[in-house]
Parts: structure tokens; sequence; C-alpha cells
């Protein structure tokens, strides 16, 4: 069975409706974290399509690095859940052959800083390949990208470069922060007909939560819209990936300075979903964009100029960035002074209220 | 050992071991190995292999005359190259697939492309001239050797739909993929990439190398000590070196090569050892950095003067071989017209415009696209409004 849909049935794209309610009877709620949101959706997406393959370095007996494809070999096969040779280049060029041939591949890349050998052919054939034949070609391709930093590991293992992706014409780029969200942006991710980069919040891989496993468990979220995850009135903080929980710390720690905040988790960087984004800073005025990422030429920039030309006249303040210096990602016994944290997110909060 | 690149001799001369079949004045060889593989050529395949390479070098003649006239943006000579592209093609089944770089204008042509259609690249007015699935021929390809991935991965595919074939059907139904790259991109990670991933999973993959002795400006030995055939041997499997400007032995030794991956050996490789006869592209200048006598040197050994003796020599060309090669050049200057009247044509309002490309960035809408289609179709509509009032005025 080929699917070739996205958007699950009812999805408004292009708004944030925020967390939905369950409707309808069956609901299927279990707790998992992240790792195993995702290792529970490529299961599903292995079990329903049988065009789905795996592949990846590792991701077979050993279950992946961080384990996150751990016991999909033993279930399907070593031909459905590929231990590749290393080569990332050739993990991306063999999926885009696979993928003109009809198959759908998922290919792992092992870490953030290890997917540059792969990125020729990631920017300059699988983002190009519907376009340069007018349609004729498409390339489903899945790439999933453990990414970020704060896990105390070494050089080329905490990297955020989702805008290098973002910036390129023809790639989807999402990042859930939930094992919610995990599971559902995984499985709508696999059934795009384009190519989607999933980066993964590896220091949230064992974040628990719960996920509705049921066949509407989605309920009608797509993976690229924006969603509300904290109601506020007087400023909004803008996150993804990683830095959702600290958005959400920071803006209870406002709570008790008396402070409403909002917190949109992004979830989708490309497209970026700027209505949810307009809604919300119309009704607050005020906004903080922030993300692991190098703040020079990141996407926090985009949000802010996307912004202003949008809702000029609702801005009490400027948009205001906290992310990354414009620093090579640094030895990791310093990395704290360089990730955005709860403290510097609040500091720009407090700056967008002096204005 | 400190190995300094230096500017070749010429290379006409074949590396040991290289296979020949046909002599230079067109006397034909034996070789216990390959011979078998010419049994298939009948008079009308040898003749079609002649033709394609006259009229494709015809075609060829006339892009650089296009381009000169300022109606390309480029062009891409392969005149040299017909005789090692002629015999692989002919030694292909026609759903085996093909992943070229930017210079297999025979190979296109020789699918079925249209003139038209294969300079639509060079015109500027596309991307891919031609639907891939109606030639089982790829678009050419820009960033050297990824298309090598591309193909080793579409073999993988083709390895997985005939999981469980015996080797009676895959000889019979199997399809294999021709990976082709050059001298110049031998160097590039990707080639080494696509056979690591091509020995490892036994994929059916014929890689092509057109060795024509140039990266531009660049000699083969900056790219290689060895012939590039030999490399295979590092991966498991099979490489022979071939003269690319002998028609008959890259006949053979590719439809060997196909019969190997098609019957589940894994890959192979192919060298042709020839030459590019013209300039890299029409923006080069090759005399700063090669010699007229080695240009001469590898004219004198042209795979169409090569076949030409052959077929008048055993009567190929049929009863009156006059007569044949006089038709095949009359075909060539037919197809040189109609290249010249597809190219004028691709002008005005046959031209896609860029709402096409907003329409096919991605399969699936995307708001930012949308949005920015939107603005552009505006944009575009007050210079409507604008012309209109001038042609009234």
């Amino acid at each position: 069975m080929t699917t070739d849909t996205t958007t699950p049935a009812g999805a408004a794209p292009g708004t944030a409706a925020g967390p939905a309610p369950v409707t309808g009877a069956a609901t299927a709620l279990e707790t998992l974290t992240i790792a195993k949101a995702i290792n529970r959706a490529l299961a599903d997406e292995l079990a329903a399509d049988e065009k789905v393959l795996l592949m990846g370095e590792d991701i077979g007996s050993l279950g992946g690095v961080y384990r996150v494809t751990e016991g999909l070999k033993a279930r399907f096969g070593a031909d459905r859940v590929v231990d590749s040779p290393l080569a990332e280049s050739g993990i991306i060029g063999t999926s885009i052959g696979l993928a003109l041939r009809g198959y759908r591949p998922v290919a792992e890349i092992q870490f953030d800083g290890f997917v540059f050998p792969g990125f020729n052919q990631i920017t300059t054939q699988l983002a190009k390949m519907h376009a340069r034949t007018r349609g004729a070609a498409t390339v489903p391709v899945t790439i999933r990208i453990p990414y970020g930093g704060g896990i105390g590991s070494i050089e080329h293992h905490s990297e955020s470069p989702e805008a290098l992706f973002a910036h390129t014409a023809g790639l989807r780029v999402i990042t859930p922060s939930n094992a919610h969200d995990a599971y559902w942006m995984t499985r709508q991710g696999i059934r795009s007909q384009d190519p989607v980069i999933i980066f993964e919040p590896k220091r949230r891989y064992w974040l628990k939560g719960e996920v509705d496993v049921s066949a509407d468990g989605h309920r009608g979220v797509s993976a690229f819209q924006a969603q509300v995850v904290r109601q506020g009135t007087d400023a909004t903080i803008a996150a993804w990936g990683p830095l959702v929980p600290v958005a959400l710390a920071a803006a209870n720690a406002a709570a008790e300075d008396g402070r409403s905040i909002e917190v949109i988790d992004l979830r989708s960087l490309s497209p970026v979903d700027f209505d949810a984004l307009q809604a919300s800073v119309e009704k607050t005025g005020r906004m903080v964009v922030t993300h692991e990422a190098p703040t020079f030429g990141g996407l926090g920039g985009e949000i802010a100029a996307r912004l202003m030309e949008r809702s000029f006249l609702h801005l009490e303040a400027p948009i205001l960035r906290v992310g990354g210096f414009h620093l090579p990602y640094p030895p990791s016994r310093v990395e704290e002074q360089y990730l955005p944290d709860l403290d510097r997110i609040l500091d720009a909060v407090d700056r967008t209220f002096a204005y | 050992m400190h190995h300094t690149p230096t500017s070749p001799a010429p290379a006409t001369e074949l590396p040991e071991g290289a296979v020949r079949l046909l002599d230079a004045d067109g006397t034909l060889h034996e070789d216990a190995r390959f011979t078998p593989y010419l049994a298939d050529l009948t008079e009308d395949t040898l003749q079609r292999m002649y033709r394609l390479m006259s009229t494709e070098r015809r075609v060829d003649q006339e892009g650089t005359s296009l381009q000169r006239q300022g109606q390309l943006a480029l062009w891409v000579p392969a005149v040299g190259q017909e005789g090692a592209q002629a015999g692989a093609l002919t030694a292909l089944r026609e759903d085996d697939w093909i992943f070229p770089t930017y210079r297999e204008h025979l190979f296109a042509l020789g699918r079925g492309v249209t003139p038209g259609q294969l300079l639509a690249l060079f015109r500027g007015v596309a991307h891919a001239g031609w639907a891939a699935e109606d030639h089982r021929m790829q678009p050419y390809t820009l960033v050297l050797a990824a298309q090598a991935l591309h193909a080793t991965g579409y073999a993988w595919g083709i390895s997985r739909d005939q999981a469980g074939w015996d080797a009676e059907r895959r000889l019979a139904e199997g399809q294999v993929v021709l990976a082709c790259y050059g001298d110049g991109a031998s160097s590039e990670g990707d080639i080494h990439e696509s056979m690591v991933f091509a020995a490892s999973y036994d994929l059916p993959v014929v890689f092509f190398c057109q060795n024509n002795q140039w990266a531009i400006s660049v000699p083969a030995a900056t790219q290689t000590r060895v012939p590039l055939a030999r490399r295979a041997a590092g991966y498991g499997f099979e490489g022979v070196t071939v003269d690319g400007n002998d028609p008959l032995a890259m006949h053979a030794v590719t439809a060997w090569a196909a019969e190997q991956a098609r019957t589940g050996s894994g890959p192979v490789l192919v060298e042709a050892h020839t030459f590019r006869g013209g300039a890299h592209t029409t923006a080069d200048d090759p005399t700063k950095y090669r010699t007229r006598a080695e240009e001469e040197a590898w004219a004198a050994v042209d795979p169409l003067a090569r076949l030409e003796a052959h077929l008048r020599a055993t009567g190929a060309a049929g009863p009156d071989p006059d007569r044949f090669f006089a038709d095949v050049a009359a075909e060539g200057e037919e197809l040189a017209r109609r290249t010249r009247e597809a190219v004028l044509a691709m002008t005005g309002d046959t031209v896609a415009p860029l709402d096409t490309v907003f329409e096919t960035v991605y399969a699936e809408s995307h708001p930012l696209v949308a949005e920015e289609l939107a603005w552009h179709r505006q944009w575009q509509a007050g210079f409507a409004d604008t012309e209109a009032e001038g042609d009234r005025s």
C-alpha cells in the first residue's frame, strides 16, 4: 500500500489551533519517550507500506546509536532495515535512486554534524528533483537527523543546522518537541510526497509523554503546522525542538511575575506557519524567538522580519532573538554558556517589556 | 614515492590489457572472451550504430553553431565519443536504465529523445528536457558523480523488485542500470561511494566510465595513476578497459557487463578509453592546455571512420555502400535542420513560465511558495496592464 496524503483529514494547514481537543470515541494513549515514539512510528509505517525502508549507519543490529530503531531489524528483516556502509552521501544518493524507483526510504544520519558529507546530495539533488523534472519525478525521501546540544558530547555531535535546509527550496523541515508529535510528525513526514528532513531533539529523546496512537490520534493536525502549547496574552515565545520545554519553563517563571506568556512550538521550519505566529503576536504584541542555532542568519531573523512586515502596527516592541553565538559549537564543558537557557529567554522577555 | 602529474603524451596507445576488436583500418580480431558477445550484431544493428554515430555528430556540430550564434547558452560537444556510446547503447536492452552525465547525446537521441528536448537544457528553457520514464534515461546531471549514486539506488530498487527471481528469469527479464561518469568525476567521492554500495549489495549496475583524457583542462594523469578500470578490483568486482573508439569492442564488453549485472553477479566497470575531440564546452579553449598533435593523433583513430571501414569491408552497409553513407549523411542534415528549427521555436510563449517552477518545487502545497506565486502573478499582471496601455497609444 502506498499512501499519498500528508495532511490528515480535517487538518487546516496554516493555522495553529492549539492542542486539539480529543473528539469522537477511540483514543489509545500510551506513555512513551520521544525515542520510543519515533521507533513506534517507524514500525507502523514499515508495517503499513511495503515500499518504506530504513537505511543508515548502525540502525540494524545495534538499533542506532540512540537505539531509536531498536528491534526493527528483527521484526522487519535486514532488507527493510538496512545497515548501510559508512557514507552519508551514499545513504542520501542511493535513497534518491530508490525513491525514483518507487520506494520510500527513511534515511538516518547519525548526528547533526555528520550530515555535511551528504549535503550536496540533499541540496543540489534531492531538493531540486521534483522541480527540475517539472513535477515528473517525486522523491519522497525522509531524512532523520538527531540534532542540538546539551548532551555533554564531543565535537560535531551538538549542532543545529536546520536553517541551512529550511533555506533550500524543495525541502520540508520539521522538528517535534514531545512524544506525541514525534510519533505523528514522523508518520506524516514519511507519507509526504516531498523530501522531509526530521530534526530530532536528541537531548529530549528520553522525555516521556502521552502519545495517542489510535488511527486518528493526530487529531487533524498536520506536521507542517505550528501549535500553541501554552496560551498567554502579554508576550509570545516562539521555539522549536529542544527549546520548547525551556520556553515553557520560562513562561511559567514569568507567570510568577504576573506576566501571561504564550508559547508557540513551530514544529515545522519549512514551511513556517507564519499565520499562527502572526495571530499570536497580534494578540500579545511582543515576541521572543529562540533557537540553539547561531542567531546570525538563523530562522529567528527570518521570523522577525516576516512578522514585522505582517504585524508592524501590532508590535509593542521589536521581536527579539535568543540563540547561539556566532561561534563553532563549543567544547561541552562550556556549552551551558552557549545554549539559550531559561534566564536568557526571560531576559529577552523583560527587554520586550522595557520598550 | 612522489608522483607528479604531467601533461601526457598522446594517449591513443591503449593501456595494457585493454580490449580492441576492430583495428583502425576496420579489421576485426577474435577475442575468446568477448567475441561471442558480437553474435547478436546483425547488419541492421551495425547500420543503426553507424547511423546513430553519424547523425549525432551532425546534431552535435549544429549545437556548437547554435551556441556561436547566440541561440544556446552553452553546448557540450561529444565529438569523438560516438563509438563508445553507440557500442554501449546497442548492447543494452530498451528497458535498461541510463543515468547520464551531460555529454551522452547519442544515448539520448538513440533512446528517442528529440533534438529539441535534448537542447532545451542548453537553450535555458528547462533543466530536464525529457521525461525519464519515456526513455528509461534520467535527465542530465551537472553536479558530477551525483548521478552514480542515484543509479546505484535505482539498481537497488530493481534488485529488491527482482528478489526471488531465478537466474533464467533474471537473464530474460532483469533490468540493469548504466551509471555514466568520466575520468574527471572518477575523483569524486560519490563514485567511490557508489561502488561501495553497489558491491556491498550486489547491485545490477554497469559503471560506464568514458575516459576522454581531459577533465576540462586537467589531464587524466592528474585523476589517476592507473587505468580507471583497475580501480574496480579494489571494490571486489571486475573492470575492463576498452578501446572506446572501437564500437564493436564497446558493444561486446558492455553486453558482457550487462549480462553479469543482469544475472545477479553485481556491478561491473567498463572504461572506454577515448578522446574528447572538441572543447569541454563552447566556453572552453583547448588550445590553452593541449597540443594540436594530440588532437590529430586521436582524429586518426576516429570511431566513425573505423566503423565505416568495417561496414565497407564486410558488406554490412548493404549492396550499395556509397548510397548507404550518402543516405545517412542526408539523415544527419535533416536532423540538424530539425534541431535548429526546434531550438529557434523555443521562444516566447512556448517557454514554460516561472509559474511552472513555483508549481513544481513541492509536490504538496507549501504556503510560502503559494504566497510568493500569488505575489508574482499579481506583479506580472501589472505589466500586462502597462503593455495593454502601450498597445493602445
